[in-house]
């Protein structure tokens, strides 16, 4: 027997006795999903009891060293592990802006002092990060932004406002973009963490078309940040945001596979029923799910190549990107035709039978999908002059 | 097994890369349409395919092929696709060796292919659209059959060697099961071919079978369980077609964006207009998520996993729509000089269509995924 098939044995056997069963059924709701954080009171005792067995095999973040908290698996074990999850379906024990997105910026550009003391607490789920990069006047065109880090010594006095902070009020630090040299664009921009309950800092939750509010704006007063917060260069700050907003499209892009086609199918049975051939009784929207679910499950494949690439550092860098566009785009897709199989059952808005507008909550969020993280238009320039290289 | 080409099938892919570029590129098929090719390939160069060994990668390597498999084969035919290439690869090499294999048939037929000798035809649609459906009949004769019906869009088979055949022995037309395969030499008598010129140049046969009489041992496999070496023979067809659909929207989109960066209109490139950098990237998403789709499929196929059924439809579906986009693209981008003649781009177009139909467009594939989920 290999080494991999010992560890699939021995992994299969772990979870099987370690997953609390209510964890092993899928997500219906945003409560259903675990952030960590300094408040762990919202966490129900299955929720605690995953994360902790899974942080404490490091299994939050499988491939991160184990010195910072990670489980210290090879590319061939983490897809292993996610293999014998996804068989169970095991639920994700944590969802982090940290793990995805500013983990994987540290490991490349921190101090080990910086990993040391911020990578073992976002794999535990101990800190909820959010990320302070869109402002006002800076959405798609990023480098634009004001927000200002003034040097006073051995640390930064921050003033300024981002907006779009996601969950900025229920973060305990943020990661953050400042401008520590006006004389230059993209050249004068700096990294900084902060911690969110430093004097100065406020937020206010947006109200979205959905109802929901996840997103805030957020204020920062005569911040004080120590220098020790800033990771990189000085005013290389550019550097990292890029090397971020690449896991960051890498993980929205993975909202393309979210749930399948099943819930789907289910919907558009339930309302349409089937003819005497037992098949879907609307034979257009049949035919529309039917091509929707081609296109999800090639971008299954797709996921599923571009991570072995990525593991393999054989990814083209550009390639979140496209990753990014064709998942968030599939995702509205998706959403659209929810509504469509769920009918007028799908438009009901507070009612009990409606989960209090579950379909046509979740289908507006969609929408901010191809807008968020860079909008879809920016992904596809992107993808124009750094892969297929066209002018200017 | 990651999901990208291991290094063996790289370098197999560069070799059949240039191989196929230098012996067989587009011009080659501009020459065969211009000089009215009766044949509809080069046989010549079929031999060299055998030399290459490339004939034999899906025939084990005690019948003294490579033994390789479906990701290997779908790497020559992307190239075939890239360049258009008249070939008879695909019937031969995939789909008749995947319907073949392992049955008393393989070693009357293997040796040809092999050496590049025997060219086999796909006798499979009765109609204008490719179904799974059997309805041509063979009657019990003597220790053999008697095969009547009608058959089209075979390629090639107009000059094949061995025709394989699919008829009903049992049973009635909706029927899967009461389906046998037949390995049918081309010269049998009562067999007519009535060759067709295609739109991408490519020649395709009408076949009557009036009583063809076969021998026993003409049948694959077993008799009316045809539909095993069947299924064998559309699983390697449409996955073999996909990635050959793959290499033609590849080679498209690489004309498209060649063109893109050279073409100068109100004294710019062409390609720094932001509404055709968004139609170029777009394109190449769906090609790459086309890819993965091929890969996958041709993966699952090589680990005889059963989830591989799904994975070939979604691939040639994914193919074609990815493919047909390409080509649409590539014509518009060029403007007017993609609509000439003399300019490669329609031969990507004209190429793209006849694959698109070949075991089954988008349509049926989409269909096919939702009966297999239920709906």
């Amino acid at each position: 027997m290999s080494d991999l098939d010992t560890f699939r044995e021995e992994t299969r056997a772990w979870l099987e006795a370690n997953c609390p069963p209510e964890m092993r059924a899928p997500i219906v709701s945003e409560k259903d999903v675990v952030w960590g954080g300094r408040d762990q009171s919202r966490l129900t005792a299955p929720q605690k009891t995953w994360l902790d067995r899974m942080a404490a095999r490091g299994w939050t973040v499988p491939d991160w060293p184990k010195k910072y908290g990670g489980g210290g698996l090879s590319a061939a074990e983490t897809k292993l592990l996610r293999e014998e999850m996804a068989r169970i379906k095991a639920r994700s024990p944590l969802n982090s802006f940290g793990i995805s997105m500013l983990g994987p910026a540290l490991l490349k550009y921190g101090t080990e002092a910086q990993k040391l003391e911020h990578l073992p607490k976002i794999a535990r789920g101990e800190i909820r990060w959010c990320q302070g990069y869109s402002e006002p006047n800076a959405g798609s065109d990023l480098a634009s932004l004001a927000t200002s880090a003034e040097d006073a010594g051995d640390h930064f006095i921050v003033n300024g406002q981002k907006v779009w902070t996601s969950y900025a009020d229920q973060a305990d630090w943020i990661f953050c973009l400042v401008r520590t040299d006006k004389t230059t664009k993209q050249g004068g921009i700096s990294f900084v963490l902060f911690d969110m309950a430093s004097p100065g800092v406020s937020t206010k939750p947006i109200l979205l078309i959905s109802g929901y509010s996840p997103f805030c704006e957020t204020f920062f007063d005569d911040v004080k940040v120590p220098k020790a917060n800033l990771v990189g260069d000085l005013n290389k700050g550019w550097d990292v945001a890029k090397y971020l907003l690449g896991h960051e499209r890498e993980m929205i892009s993975g909202m393309g596979l979210s749930g399948g086609g099943d819930a789907l199918v289910e919907g558009a049975l339930a309302t349409v029923g089937v003819d005497a051939e037992g098949r879907l009784a609307d034979p257009l929207l049949r035919a529309q799910i039917a091509l929707y679910e081609v296109r999800a499950l090639a971008f299954a494949a797709q996921s599923e190549r571009f991570i072995d690439e990525l593991k393999a550092g054989q990814a083209h860098p550009a390639q979140p990107s496209m990753m990014k566009y064709y998942g968030t785009e599939l995702n509205k897709a998706r959403h659209e035709l929810s509504m469509a199989a769920g009918g007028s059952d799908a438009v009901e808005w507070e009612s009990e039978r409606s989960g209090g507008g579950r379909a046509a909550r979740a289908w507006l969020r969609t929408k901010a999908n191809s807008i968020e993280g860079g909008t879809s238009e920016i992904q596809l320039n992107i993808v124009a002059k750094r892969i297929l290289e066209l002018p200017g | 097994m990651p999901l990208f080409l291991n290094d063996e099938q790289t370098m197999l892919r560069d070799t059949a890369r240039d191989f196929v570029g230098e012996n067989a590129p587009v011009a080659n098929l501009r020459r065969l349409r211009d000089s009215d090719d009766a044949t509809g390939f080069d046989r010549a160069l079929w031999k060299q395919f055998a030399e290459m060994g490339f004939t034999g990668i899906l025939i084990g390597e005690d019948a003294g092929g490579l033994g390789l498999g479906h990701v290997e084969a779908g790497v020559v035919l992307e190239e075939i696709g890239r360049n258009l290439s008249p070939s008879p690869f695909l019937s031969t090499a995939v789909a008749a060796v995947a319907a073949l294999d392992g049955t008393a048939q393989a070693e009357r037929w293997f040796p040809g292919i092999l050496s590049g000798e025997t060219v086999a035809a796909l006798a499979i649609d009765e109609g204008p659209k490719h179904r799974d459906g059997v309805t041509m009949r063979a009657e019990r004769a003597g220790n053999g059959f008697r095969l009547s019906g009608a058959k089209q869009f075979v390629t090639h088979g107009h000059v094949a060697d061995l025709l394989i055949v699919a008829a009903r022995t049992a049973g009635s037309d909706a029927d899967a099961e009461g389906v046998t395969l037949f390995a049918v030499p081309a010269d049998a008598a009562g067999l007519t071919a009535t060759p067709e010129r295609l739109a991408d140049s490519s020649i395709a046969a009408r076949l009557t079978f009036e009583g063809v009489a076969v021998d026993g041992d003409a049948v694959i496999g077993e008799v009316d369980a045809g539909r095993a070496p069947l299924d064998r023979l559309l699983r390697a067809g449409r996955t073999g077609a996909s990635a050959e659909l793959l290499g033609v929207g590849g080679g498209a989109m690489d004309l498209t964006v060649g063109y893109l960066k050279q073409r100068k209109q109100f004294g710019a490139l062409i390609g720094s207009f932001q509404a055709l950098q968004h139609r170029a990237a777009h394109l190449y998403a769906e090609l790459e998520v086309a890819r993965a789709a091929v890969l996958k499929a041709q993966q699952l196929l090589d680990a005889e996993d059963a989830a591989a059924d799904q994975a070939v439809s979604v691939a040639k579906a994914m193919t074609g729509l990815a493919t047909t986009l390409s080509v649409q693209e590539g014509v518009q981008m060029h403007g007017g000089i993609g609509m000439t003649d003399e300019y490669d781009i329609g031969f990507f177009m004209k190429r793209a269509r006849v694959l698109a139909e070949m075991f089954g467009d988008a349509n049926f594939h989409a269909d096919r995924v939702a009966r297999g989920r239920g709906y």
